[in-house]
């Protein structure tokens, strides 16, 4: 008796602690679509800001943040694909694999700042690519790397080991076997792998801060080497830069923001589902 | 005389993993159109044999290796080797039929695009695997569908078939109907029998009574030697040695 009210107040508790993990989310969304919505209108999402920023729209923010999330997939997609397959397929316990792993494991663990400042440096400075999309492009690049690889990796480990040997045993090399039945199988995985750090790298602040965004254009950018207004930027300078701003404004802002990288991890999860029943092993 | 197939010359294999000495001194040859059986008992040492042969075990294990082994009197562990070129001409059915992702269509003419065979070719060449592995009637209408539906004993022929599109010269058959049904077994041993106008045929049994069944020479392998090696009807009836004798006649394995 005495131990099924154990097991009853302990799935409780347990039950209770995951249901907590989900309230925060819905708060957010709730809350900023009830403060936000006023605010969203097509002239909203579609036109440049006016008047100190205080009327018009956010197009430029909106647009720069796609424009970077772009950049950011050039520049990280074919160097943590290369990585997580020379991992997944070709690494033996050798020394640069122990330094590939170190380095991005620590890649994940640098706070976003610092990555901002090591774009000023490297980027807008060393390599006098100024502040442009090109800068904060690689800047964010380079901070998606670690999840894109680890889940890229991941993915690739998860394709059953009997295909390769099967597939090496018909004749094809090691690289066929990889391109034809490896890869088709984990991209799935690699996807939603991008995505999940896509959506990170659109909503930072601190990486982009020095590396590409505006406080206020008038133009938009006409190419890689412009800067470009970006949304978490745009937030974060009429929420404390600009007074009198409305709050109206700031709450739209944030919603369109939330809702651009939650689209892209619906994105991902759609996705995974549909490659997964698909796949008929 | 006739030139060995495949020639195995005191050939020595020791694993990194837990240092079994899996093969110790093995010398035997395989001539063409033959099915020549190796049987024994669990880690007797026979499917580190078959692996060598076309270098899978490059992929499985590692291992200390010594000794030579011949393909048409080449070496297949000379440096340079062609190892996929190699894996073309030695194919190999694996004891749990593991067809690759993709209609049964798809996995026929895996090997043929792989190997960069034009395809124009490809149809004939399905057909001809699937007749030749006793699967053409049954899936004749169906090539485009999942090649996981088809149930243990069609997936097993599908996987010999395969392993033919590519024409190989020796097909390598490691307990091929290990999990199969004794319909589908019989279905695969006639198959045997036919491919072997065509082929060299290496195979590990299920079963002593398969082994006599399918061999035309037959070696026994008892921990990583071989102990006998003769013509079926020989070893099967008039074992020399006392252990193949023990084996044969189930007392012990």
């Amino acid at each position: 008796m005495k131990r099924q009210h154990t097991q009853k107040l302990a799935v409780g508790l347990i039950t209770a602690a995951a249901a907590l993990v989900v309230l925060p989310i819905i708060l957010v969304i709730v809350f900023l679509l009830v403060k936000g919505i006023g605010a969203i209108s097509w002239e909203f999402l579609t036109a440049a800001p006016r008047n100190g920023m205080k009327d018009g729209g956010i197009m430029p923010a909106i647009l720069g943040t796609v424009i970077l999330s772009m950049g950011t997939s050039l520049v990280c997609i074919p160097l943590a694909l290369g990585a997580a397959i020379y991992l997944a397929e070709y690494s033996t316990e050798s020394r640069l694999t122990r330094w590939v792993r170190l380095a991005i494991v620590n890649l994940a663990g640098i706070p976003s700042i610092v990555y901002g400042l090591f774009g000023l440096g490297a980027f807008v400075l060393f390599l006098d690519m100024g502040t442009s999309i090109i800068a904060g492009s690689l800047t964010l690049g380079i901070m998606t790397l670690p999840v894109v690889i680890s889940t890229a990796e991941e993915a690739i480990r998860a394709v059953p080991r009997e295909f390769r040997i099967v597939s090496q045993s018909l004749g094809a090399t090691r690289w066929q076997t990889i391109r034809h039945q490896v890869l088709p199988h984990a991209i799935p995985g690699i996807i939603t792998g991008i995505i999940l750090g896509l959506s990170r790298a659109a909503g930072e602040t601190a990486p982009i801060l020095f590396t590409v965004a505006a406080f206020y254009l008038p133009n938009l950018p006409q190419s890689a080497s412009d800067q470009t207004m970006a949304l978490p930027y745009h937030l974060y300078v009429i929420a404390t830069q600009v007074p009198g701003m409305p709050l109206s404004v700031q709450y739209g802002t944030a919603l369109v923001l939330l809702l651009l990288v939650l689209s892209l991890t619906l994105v991902a999860t759609l996705i995974r589902t549909r490659m997964r029943r698909n796949r008929d092993w | 005389m006739i030139q060995p197939k495949i020639s195995v010359q005191n050939v020595y294999y020791t694993y990194s993993s837990d240092g079994l000495e899996a093969l110790k001194n093995v010398s035997l040859d395989i001539y063409p159109n033959e099915i020549f059986v190796l049987f024994g008992p669990a880690r007797s040492g026979k499917s580190t044999l078959l692996r060598l042969f076309n270098r899978l075990s490059d992929l499985l294990e590692k291992g200390d290796y010594q000794g030579t082994i011949l393909f048409n009197g080449r070496d297949v562990f000379e440096p340079g080797t062609d190892i996929a070129a190699l894996r073309r001409r030695i194919g190999m059915v694996f004891a749990v039929p593991t067809p690759l992702p993709g209609s049964i269509r798809d996995n026929l003419t895996y090997g043929p695009r792989m190997a960069g065979i034009s395809r124009s070719e490809l149809p004939d060449r399905v057909e001809r695997s699937l007749r030749l592995a006793a699967l053409w009637d049954e899936v004749k209408d169906r090539l485009d569908e999942s090649a996981f539906a088809l149930s243990g004993g069609q997936k097993q022929r599908l996987c010999i078939a395969r392993s033919l599109t590519l024409e190989p010269e020796v097909l390598i058959l490691d307990n091929p109907t290990s999990g199969l049904d004794p319909l589908s077994t019989s279905m695969v041993e006639e198959t045997l029998h036919e491919l072997k106008q065509r082929y060299t045929i290496i195979v590990v049994p299920h079963s002593v009574q398969q082994a006599a069944r399918v061999a035309t020479r037959a070696a026994f392998m008892l921990n990583g030697e071989l102990i006998e090696l003769n013509d079926a009807g020989q070893l099967f009836v008039h074992p020399q040695d006392k252990r193949t004798e023990d084996y044969v006649t189930g007392r012990f394995g």
